[in-house]
């Protein structure tokens, strides 16, 4: 009796072990393609990246090399450095010119939108069709409204006094310019990021901006109602509303925009690629084209070496920023 | 009253800075060569032009009925392919037990985080005939792409929401896995479903930099790439341009404007695609 109840157990677990066995089978079959592609696309030339910027490899590879690429780009005599310095800068300013302005453009459009306008479907239909047209297409629309000679947006300007620039293709600082509009001389440290960048920094931003729309409508509509109720019961104000309620309540939304938007223009190619390719005088030459150029730079033997160590460089960069961005905003950030 | 009337005004302006550039793509498109250039620049064309369409698709080493195929074929083959992938994992995260699933799903979260420049080099260096020889093919253009981190992520948060009894109740009828997956659980997340084909679909119809990079031959090449001697050749021959850049942005803009709910939402609900 006892034994056969025994054995009854040992049947029903070991019949039970394999229904297990089975289960986690059929359910490592269900990933599998997954974690193929995913394994073979993504971690290993993830891994393979910092490998081969270990290596000297242009055309064909040639051997190890140990640090010698980072220490070529961060030798402060050599041209690599001056190359890499350059482009971060240029990085930089793109960063400035549109992240900003898109989030500050976005929450203003995501506020007048949620407070309930007619035709609010409508308009974020509108916001959000750039988002989805091709990149290199509108950018050729955007050349041709850009065009020196028979441009839309010379033409528009020079209604308030503004006379006729070259957008993508003026490598001025726009502080200069400006200064020099009102007959000032500024030294060169001030001269700004070029013409160029702001102009393809405004394409940036009408691409952009109905994505954040969204994400700040989202984020919007998701906050409860009774608390606006509360605090007007406790006789807040509209200010005190968007201070204290509003803004707090956004907060997430606001900080993961603002971390996806960063994360986004530091890694800038496409429509840098198509409306200057880096141009004029390289002040365009973000570091993403920088490593493009690098990489298909087959003269030097290097090429692979040094785009890869550069591509990695970059990927520290942006992952200090992000780590910067999660301890100074991230604690501002309130999650109801 | 007051308030109002600024609202809408500000509302107005934006959307037709917005819009703008659609608009003065088509009415360039449409205008006569010396029309286009004209000083100060005519808002509706004097005479329309339809011939400029048939000329640009026309236009000489640019071969725009092949390059689309090319883009049909490749997205059509990524949007499938990343749907059996993703449907399948996402199920399995969500709705599976089994050894190392935590581990798993939080490196496939970490993927997200790695920025294409890093794997951009090696994958290319894959392509090559050294290794996996995919240089120059359909292949190195679809198969990179078959499964999409982003999109195991918004269907494993559907799955979730599929209730446990459903499970339950099909487990008692006999119905494994794949039997639920099929009948029950896909019919009740086809929102996120068709979120997910569409945003798959048009991150390869709109895909530049890498078929530039892993092609070589005009016949493999989609639209996208096609662009770029299409307009180095038309020079400043803006109507043309224009026009082109018509053919390239207006289906997206057409199935946009149908299945715009379904876009928007899909970016509302996880917008990690940045």
């Amino acid at each position: 009796m006892a034994a056969g109840v025994l054995t009854g157990r040992d049947t029903r677990s070991a019949s039970r072990r394999r229904r297990v066995l089975l289960e986690h089978a059929e359910a490592y079959l269900f990933i599998l393609p997954a974690v193929l592609l995913v394994g073979a696309f993504d971690v290993l030339p993830s891994v393979a990246a910092f490998v081969m910027s270990l290596t000297r490899w242009g055309v064909v590879y040639e051997r190890f090399a140990g640090l010698d690429n980072y220490r070529a780009i961060l030798d402060p005599a050599g041209t690599r450095f001056a190359e890499f310095a350059n482009s971060l800068g240029v990085t930089f300013w793109y960063v400035l010119l549109t992240v900003p302005v898109e989030m500050a453009i976005a929450l203003l459009v995501a506020f007048v939108l949620y407070q309930g306008t007619v035709g609010r479907g409508m308009y974020r239909a509108v916001y959000f069709m750039p988002y989805i047209t091709s990149v290199v297409a509108a950018a050729l629309v955007f050349e041709w409204i850009f065009d020196s000679n028979f441009g839309f947006l010379n033409w528009i300007l020079s209604f308030v006094g503004i006379g006729s620039q070259d957008w993508l293709r003026e490598p001025t600082g726009v502080f200069e310019l400006i200064a020099g509009g009102v007959g000032i001389q500024v030294p060169s440290v001030l001269a700004g990021p070029s013409l160029a960048l702001v102009a393809v920094s405004f394409f940036t931003v009408w691409h952009f901006i109905g994505f954040q729309t969204v994400i700040f409508l989202a984020g919007l509509t998701n906050i409860s109602r009774e608390y606006y109720e509360a605090a007007r019961i406790d006789g807040a104000g509209g200010r005190q509303i968007f201070t204290k309620i509003t803004l707090p309540l956004l907060s997430p939304s606001i900080f993961f925009v603002f971390i996806i938007a960063t994360i986004g223009a530091m890694r800038a190619f496409s429509q840098i690629y198509v409306l200057t390719n880096g141009g004029p005088l390289e002040t365009t030459r973000t570091v993403s084209m920088l490593i493009f150029r690098t990489f298909f730079e087959r003269t030097s033997s290097n090429g692979i070496g040094i785009g890869t160590a550069m591509s990695f460089l970059l990927v520290l960069i942006v992952v200090a920023i992000t780590f910067v961005q999660f301890r100074v905003a991230g604690r501002k950030v309130f999650y109801d | 009253m007051k308030s109002r009337v600024l609202k809408h005004g500000f509302l107005l302006l934006g959307a037709a800075v917005m819009a703008f550039p659609f608009y003065w793509m088509l009415t360039t498109s449409f205008k006569s060569f010396l029309e286009a250039q004209s000083y100060p620049p005519t808002f509706w064309p004097a005479v329309w032009h339809p011939e400029n369409w048939i000329e640009a698709w026309n236009f000489p080493n640019t071969r725009w009925p092949r390059s689309f195929a090319n883009t049909i074929f490749v997205a059509t083959a990524v949007t499938l392919g990343t749907i059996v992938s993703a449907v399948l994992a996402a199920y399995a995260f969500a709705r599976m037990e089994f050894r190392g699933r935590g581990v798993l799903f939080s490196i496939f979260l970490l993927t997200i985080f790695i920025p294409n420049e890093a794997t951009l080099i090696p994958n290319f260096v894959l392509m090559s005939r050294r290794y996996l020889g995919w240089y120059d093919t359909y292949t190195a253009q679809i198969v990179p792409f078959l499964a999409s981190v982003f999109s195991i992520f918004l269907l494993r948060q559907f799955f979730l929401g599929v209730p446990k009894e459903l499970q339950d109740a099909a487990r008692l009828d006999g119905a494994g896995h794949l039997r639920f997956l099929w009948s029950v659980a896909l019919p009740l997340v086809r929102p996120a479903l068709i979120t997910v084909a569409l945003i798959n679909f048009l991150a390869s119809w709109n895909s530049f930099l890498w078929p530039l990079l892993v092609t070589s031959s005009p016949d493999l090449r989609p639209i996208q790439v096609a662009l770029l001697p299409f307009s180095s050749e038309a020079g400043t021959q803006y109507h043309l341009l224009m026009a082109g850049a018509s053919f390239v942005i207006l289906p997206t803009v057409a199935v946009y404007l149908v299945a715009q709910r379904y876009f928007i939402e899909g970016v509302a609900r996880s917008g990690i695609r940045g």
